[in-house]
């Protein structure tokens, strides 16, 4: 090969490349080890995280049960190491599963049209944010206190340089519900979105339709999030939301530290050509059989450059499809039934606690520790082999003497038991 | 030249789940509550419960995991054979990787977890930031980014804030006709005005036209190095003092860190800011459109912008620091997507600092053994020394009326994925071909003969390659109606 592309050494394939720029010596990086040692090394560090602990957070991240055709099938090479699926006539295995899960999408959340995945709920907020805002032509947000802490924290990241002012609206202090009042006050004719979440951050089933309504008068669009896609098993979908955005790392995604998980947008018909990131669309081939691409592609970067409806590139389709092989494990009676049982389990732990907020919840609440600090509770759980509750002073001063707590099917009722004893 | 990679095989039809549904069957199975049953309508408020979700599948176990595996043999995969597909860099995804992605102890991780229980995985995090900060000889690095483009926005507004801070965060950021689509949207997010500008005839950089245009306004310079015409910057050291002389500052685009990896890095060479792809250079799968991971790697000057919370060293522990008052904030929730990482870590401590320059070699080899191999039959616009792809035009087949487009399709029927049509934009016709260094002599050579029998074709018998594929299951798929009547979603 060396003698084809005319050179001696492999080295003269760098011989154009300016001596300044050239690294003279070897990457200061240890040799290359086999795969036993690689295998050993993350076992090593795996066994210095926590290791066969009960957990009650939630909080955006959730234990679920992953059915094993999970990994059955995203390990399959043809889904694993293929690409964005451009090339529609090798790529239909790809693109059906995504029309599939838009599919899916749509009926979860009573939305018309939801696109192919984003790169998780956190950054959905700024695009659906953007989305209203370009709908609308107003620029000023308006985001629920009891949204994700970090989902606002990002929301600000994006929105500091966009012409796109962001405010608060609190929460009503007995019930954890959005303060409804707040919200009309803050509200004016430059507002463009309100974001609210449901179940929001307290595990509380939220006033949508309240939100809605004060929403549209004023002229805005109502952005629903959420961060417990199991909810939709059993929860109304969101009544009067124009955009809804969310977390689908509840459906067999491993909360793997923090990422990747996949986010979604989904809205109606009308604010369609407003949506970021990929879509895929049914049409047919040449030879009339039904077949899939991905379609509207004006709307993006490769194509409008500066004027896209967003940077974003990819999708997460390898997690999207995580979730699409979840949903039809369960399909239409296992989500309901499964979400029963995070709501039964939930009610239990929470009927020997005492929670703070008198909203309805789903598998989350908020309780308010008595005679000791929430970090101090949670160093005697640790003694039991229990990670328990998320302390919410790092997010909430005003809820430094509370914690998140968050039950699922894989809690054991002897855990929740443990729990209550030592927060009781 | 007869088809000699592939030949006809069995392909079997499959209906959409929502069509293949029957009332009642199911592929879960639950454990019996061992807490008492909850009413849900009283738990929840009876409004707030929601009727059957209409539509939703209803299969059993077995025809969930034939749909899937049926559904998977429609795809074209690099488990299947050579992806040239320029600028992607698609690479072997080593199976280790998903292994070791799946230690339980790493998987079930929750990102709340105490500091003192996740010690593990952030000294996994640790490790990749010194490693990404050795490779691209830069100072610091975040991991926060969920992928490229995601990136270049944390980036732009890391420049952003340190203009900010020295009074004035500029007006405009200035990109090569050659960039990425992702460049320019970005920086619209970021609230700069773009200002495109024109490669010089030798497909690089204009320093002469560049030192007019840097001027107070310009806040930055995002380039992609080697450009997307696999060509190195030759006048990059040169383009950083420029930008610098103006207080600007010079980004890059790591997206072909792939023929850099060992040989030279950006820190060396005047780069203030860049991103890395880590699902292309550091082989982590591109899972038909994702997860990616963009970590972000920036001089000492921007290091105090970068998101929080950042990793520290704190006693014999890591620990995070949230109390960080010039950061640019958070850009994506908890830390990264750390699965990513841990797959990426995988490759760099598979191959070792001498492995990694082995592959960039061999990733350059490949491609400059291409372009030899092809210049006799396809119209290679830009002559400068290529590195880890080449770039093509169409302009001898159009001439007979065949597109690049068109070439790209005929090639599935020789048994590979296509390479990149039609970018970058100032190639007429491009076909940009990129190897990587996974493919032997064996496919290339395969690879190499395919192109020149489609070009033989192309005089030939040009009608036949504009009506390419002929072999997969699918034809030749109607883009047009799809975009003109959306239909994104199943209806009964």
């Amino acid at each position: 090969m060396l003698d084809a592309c005319g050179v001696s050494s492999p080295e003269d394939l760098f011989s154009h490349l300016p001596e300044a720029v050239r690294l003279g010596r070897p990457l200061n990086l240890a040799p290359g080890v086999s795969e036993y040692e690689i295998v050993d090394y993350f076992r090593d560090r795996a066994a210095e995280n926590a290791n066969g602990y009960a957990s009650f957070l939630g909080a955006g991240v959730y234990h679920h049960y992953r059915p094993v055709l999970v990994d059955t099938v995203v390990s399959r090479g043809e889904f694993l190491t293929s690409y964005t699926p451009y090339q529609a006539e090798i790529a239909q295995g790809t693109l059906t599963t995504i029309f599939e899960f838009q599919t899916m999408i749509c009926q979860l959340t009573g939305m018309d049209v939801a696109n192919a995945s984003m790169y998780d709920g956190s950054t959905a907020v700024p695009e659906a944010a953007m989305m209203a805002v370009r709908a609308t032509g107003k620029g000023r947000v308006l985001i629920a206190k009891s949204v994700h802490p970090e989902y606002r924290e990002v929301l600000r990241t994006y929105a500091r340089n966009q012409g796109m002012p962001v405010e608060e609206f609190g929460y009503v202090p007995e019930a954890g519900t959005i303060d409804l009042e707040d919200l009309d006050r803050k509200i004016d004719g430059l507002t463009g979105a309100v974001i609210v979440q449901s179940p929001n951050f307290f595990g509380i089933v939220d006033r949508v339709k309240a939100a809605a309504e004060i929403a549209h008068r004023a002229g805005a669009l109502l952005v629903v999030l959420f961060t417990e896609a199991v909810s939709l098993g059993i929860l109304e979908p969101a009544a009067g939301a124009d955009i809804v955005a969310g977390e689908l790392q509840s459906f067999a995604i491993s909360p793997c530290y923090g990422g990747p998980y996949a986010g979604i947008i989904a809205t109606r018909e009308k604010f369609l050509r407003q949506v970021p990131g990929r879509l895929v669309g049914q049409t047919t081939d040449s030879r009339g059989n039904r077949a899939f691409c991905l379609t509207l592609a004006t709307r993006e970067q490769h194509i409008r450059r500066e004027k896209a409806t967003s940077n974003i590139c990819t999708n997460q389709a390898l997690i999207a499809l995580m979730a699409t092989v979840f949903m039809t494990v369960y399909g239409k009676q296992g989500l309901r039934e499964l979400a029963e049982q995070n709501l039964a389990k939930a009610h239990y732990l929470a009927s020997k606690l005492r929670p703070r907020f008198c909203g309805k919840f789903f598998n989350e609440f908020v309780v308010k520790v008595e005679g000791k600090t929430p970090d101090e509770m949670n160093k005697a759980l640790l003694k039991k082999k229990i990670i328990g509750g998320l302390p919410l002073g790092r997010f909430y001063p005003e809820l430094a003497d509370s914690m998140l707590l968050c039950a699922t099917e894989m809690s054991r009722r002897a855990d929740m038991d443990a729990v209550a004893e030592v927060l009781a | 030249m007869p088809i000699t990679k592939v030949r006809p095989h069995l392909s079997p039809n499959e209906s959409l789940l929502f069509e293949r549904s029957s009332p009642g069957k199911k592929a879960y199975q639950l454990p019996e509550l061992d807490v008492p049953a909850v009413d849900a309508a009283d738990a929840l408020g009876a409004d707030n419960v929601r009727a059957e979700i209409d539509g939703f599948p209803e299969v059993s176990e077995v025809e969930a995991i034939r749909h899937f595996t049926r559904l998977s043999t429609w795809n074209y995969a690099i488990d299947y054979g050579m992806y040239p597909l320029g600028s992607c860099t698609m690479k072997y995804n080593p199976r280790i990787n998903e292994l070791v992605a799946r230690t339980e102890g790493l998987a079930w991780a929750h990102p709340y977890q105490p500091e003192a229980l996740a010690q593990g995985s952030m000294e996994v995090m640790a490790r990749v930031e010194a490693a990404l900060a050795e490779i691209t000889g830069m100072d610091a690095v975040t991991l926060q980014p969920a992928a490229g483009a995601h990136g270049e926005l944390t980036g732009i507004l890391l420049i952003r804030a340190l203009l900010e801070k020295r009074g004035n965060p500029r007006k405009k950021i200035l990109i090569p006709d050659s960039a990425h689509g992702t460049n320019p949207a970005t920086a619209a997010i970021a609230g700069y005005a773009v200002e495109n500008i024109k490669s010089s005839e030798t497909g690089v950089l204009d320093v002469g036209a560049l030192e007019h245009l840097v001027t107070g306004d310009v806040a930055a310079l995002m380039v992609t190095n080697p450009n997307t015409l696999g060509v190195f910057e030759e006048n990059i050291i040169r383009v950083a003092e420029i930008l610098h002389a103006k207080g600007a500052m010079l980004y890059m685009d790591g997206a072909n860190m792939n023929a850099l990896v060992g040989i030279a890095r950006p820190g060396d060479f005047g780069v203030d800011v860049m991103h890395l792809n880590l699902h292309k250079t550091f082989s982590t799968p591109h899972g038909g459109g994702g997860p990616g991971a963009g970590p972000v790697a920036v001089k000492k000057v921007l290091e105090p912008f970068l998101p929080t919370p950042r990793l520290k060293r704190s006693g014999k522990r890591w620990t995070y620091d949230y109390k960080r008052k010039q950061s640019i904030g958070r850009v994506k929730a908890y830390y990264g997507n750390f699965g990513v990482l841990v797959r990426a870590l995988a490759y760099i401590l598979a191959h070792g600092g001498p492995g990694l320059r082995n592959a960039t070699v061999d990733a350059v080899l490949n491609a400059v053994y291409i372009r030899k191999g092809l210049e006799p039959y396809y119209d290679l616009p830009y002559r400068a020394p290529n590195m880890h792809e080449v770039v093509f035009s169409d302009e001898r087949q159009a001439k007979l009326g065949v597109r690049t487009g068109d070439i790209a399709k005929r090639l599935i029927d020789y048994g590979f994925h296509p390479y990149t049509v039609s970018f970058p934009l100032i190639v007429h016709g491009a076909l940009m071909i990129e190897p990587t260094e996974t493919e032997g002599k064996r496919e290339i050579d395969q690879f190499i003969d395919a192109m020149i029998s489609i070009a033989k074709e192309a005089e030939t018998d040009p009608q036949m390659v504009k009506g390419a594929p002929y072999g997969t299951r699918t034809s030749k798929v109607d883009e047009v109606t799809a975009a003109r009547k959306p239909v994104l979603r199943w209806k009964p």
